[in-house]
């Protein structure tokens, strides 16, 4: 079966004044119908301009992109406009995602009216339907972003990415600005509809706890590269790259007592401006060595299980040959 | 640890705006013992900021209202002291960490400037000694003593907040009131920060009122918790009674609203419904359109906290009546 999203090669560079900045560098994935792959990393890591230029929302540099089978890396006009209803996309922020002067009811007809092709009393039945499927009351229809709380805003945001039926949606961040007793509800939402509609997710965030939960594959990515993916759970059983493992053990664990040990990474993320060819984590990682400044390349570990380390056996006491953990 | 540095009894604050009163903090009473770092959890609105504001008397002066109570800090009512007084202790002996060191800090003054500004301040010393001190400041929270002369936005979001850290930390306060000192920044940064917080408060022994809504930090961090809802202490007990055996429905429906990475549960169970509106609050138990346990007795009239073990206060009827 032909995955849902293929993309190879994938590169985004910005030209800035100090150079030019690789945002996305030579990120490849696929995405299987009904899955949802996670992608996480810290501010800058280019987690989010993936998902824009999978989107088309700003073009590849370099790279292709397959949907169904077809290759997508420079759409028409007339292909982008048909694209845009298989592919949506749910923001961060509720709160400036959303036009302000715009009720509930027409943020959501928005989408429809743009399509085209439909009565304005079917499109104001779908709109209700939509709300209906979010969870938005009816007495909402006509108020404004303004007078909703950040979850309900959120769920026109689910509401508007979801009127055109479309197949996948990047979700970037869709919870992050939420309290959690609210995020838990819109998390919840999203899986219910995903198992209803059959939709594809590409989750870009980066709290983990919400990636594990959610996510069939991770991809951590460091400075515009892919430095591990797996299946979820693989992931967090058999951490390999350094960098994977140190972001894993920062997160702030709600368990009393909490006996994990942290990896503390010394310094901050270096420049994404004209970097070096080498490992990009180099600089802040423990085991450093004269070969991490060779380009690295992706390698399937086991199944579907890849890391961009040049000593991920070495570190993990992985024997050449045998794919098994020794004991220290 | 041992006599209470920071003790805050029945503190009611409202803030009055053009078309209504807003509730913020209803009632409050906690104390903080010296050396002590305490966990005030709660969402958006809960008043955990507004508490923190009465303790230092910053509280915008036009549209807050302290209704009622006291804060006692080393024995004085803080609330009775007048402006100048407590200019002596903003600063000095109670510091306070905002969330967002983007603008917590002055872009025109350089930082070193803006550490030694506050030492300066408080103690009668020379302007060479006052940047000498600053500079040890940086170093303490990891900054070399070089970076003295740059200005806020010659460093990123992390750096900032050390800033921030050093500068509240420059007069050796012995509260610190950290407002989500850690929020604004990427996981593998909050560790860093939260590591050189802890040793710090070893080093200094000063007591630290932490603000946060993630149990993650306050489980790293705190030795006890008070869980803030609609403007009430709804839950109180030492950091292993709060994660170990949290009594108020409310506590127990944020632990099962978070993801955990420890468990493989198929569906989070979120808290039903939203936070009251803090203009018009419930007569009853604030939590009660919520709670899955909720009866008559409990929206009739609001619930007092009961000392259900040394230390562990809970306001709900329910676990009064040991139902629960």
């Amino acid at each position: 079966m032909t995955p849902l999203l293929e993309v190879k090669n994938l590169k985004k560079y910005f030209k800035t004044a100090g150079g030019t900045l690789h945002a996305v560098d030579n990120v490849s994935f696929t995405l299987d119908r009904g899955k949802t792959l996670g992608v996480v990393g810290e501010s800058g890591c280019g987690k989010t301009t993936l998902g824009r230029t999978v989107l088309h929302l700003t073009n590849p540099t370099d790279g292709e992109i397959f949907f169904e089978g077809n290759n997508i890396t420079n759409p028409s006009k007339h292909e982008l406009k048909k694209l845009r209803e298989d592919m949506q996309i749910i923001f961060q922020d509720p709160f400036s995602s959303l036009d302000p002067r715009m009720t509930v009811s027409e943020a959501i007809m928005e989408p429809l009216l743009l399509k085209g092709g439909m009565s304005k009393d079917d499109m104001r039945e779908q709109t209700r339907k939509l709300m209906d499927t979010v969870g938005l009351a009816e007495r909402f229809e006509h108020s404004y972003p303004h007078e909703l709380d950040g979850g309900r805003r959120q769920r026109i945001g689910i509401a508007r990415a979801l009127a055109l039926e479309p197949k996948f949606i990047v979700c970037d961040e869709p919870v992050s600005a939420l309290d959690v007793s609210i995020q838990a509800q819109v998390i919840n939402l999203m899986l219910d509809l995903q198992e209803e509609r059959g939709l594809t997710y590409m989750f870009v965030t980066h709290d983990l706890s919400v990636v594990k939960y959610i996510s069939d594959d991770i991809m951590v990515m460091y400075l515009g590269q892919v430095v591990e993916k797996a299946p979820a759970e693989e992931l967090f059983q058999n951490t390999l790259h350094p960098y994977s493992k140190a972001l894993l053990s920062a997160i702030a664990v709600p368990k009393y007592p909490n006996d994990t040990k942290r990896i503390l990474i010394e310094g901050e993320i270096t420049s994404p401006v004209d970097p070096k060819p080498g490992c990009r984590f180099m600089a802040r990682c423990r085991y450093a060595c004269e070969e991490c400044k060779n380009p690295q390349r992706l390698v399937e570990h086991a199944p579907g299980h890849f890391v961009s380390c040049c000593r991920y056996k070495e570190i993990n006491n992985i024997r050449e040959n045998k794919e098994e953990k020794v004991n220290e | 640890m041992g006599e209470n540095l920071l003790e805050i009894k029945n503190l009611s604050v409202e803030y009055h705006t053009d078309d209504a009163v807003v509730y913020a903090v209803n009632n409050i009473s906690f104390e903080v013992k010296k050396g002590e770092s305490i966990g005030l959890v709660g969402e958006t609105g809960a008043g955990k900021t507004t508490i923190a504001k009465s303790v230092l008397g910053i509280l915008p002066q036009l549209q807050a209202k302290i209704k009622s109570g006291e804060i006692y800090f080393e024995g004085n009512d803080l609330l009775k002291l007048s402006e100048k007084e407590m200019q002596k202790i903003r600063g000095n002996k109670i510091a306070m960490i905002f969330q967002d060191p983007m603008t917590a800090l002055n872009p025109i003054e350089t930082v070193g400037f803006q550490i030694a500004e506050a030492i300066k301040r408080h103690n009668k010393i020379k302007r060479q000694e006052a940047r000498e001190r600053a500079e040890d400041m940086l170093e303490m929270v990891g900054i070399p003593g070089e970076r003295y002369r740059d200005y806020p936005h010659e460093f990123s979001g992390g750096m900032k907040q050390r800033v921030v850290i050093a500068m509240a930390l420059a007069c050796n306060p012995e509260l610190l009131l950290a407002d989500e000192p850690t929020t604004a920044l990427d996981v593998t940064i909050q560790a860093q920060v939260l590591d050189m917080m802890r040793n710090l408060r070893q080093k200094l022994n000063t007591s630290v009122v932490l603000i946060t809504h993630d149990f993650g930090v306050v489980a790293d961090f705190c030795d006890s918790v008070a869980v803030t809802y609609a403007g009430e202490i709804v839950e109180r007990g030492s950091v292993d009674r709060i994660f170990n055996n949290p009594k108020h429905p409310y506590t127990q429906g944020l632990f099962e609203s978070i993801p955990r990475l420890d468990s493989n549960e198929n569906r989070l169970k979120p808290i039903k419904g939203l936070m009251p509106d803090p203009t018009h609050l419930p007569e009853g138990c604030r939590f009660a359109e919520r709670c899955p346990y909720a009866t008559e007795e409990c929206t009739a009239a609001p619930p007092e906290a009961y000392e259900i073990e040394p230390g562990h206060f809970v306001k709900c009827f329910k676990v009064k009546e040991g139902e629960k």
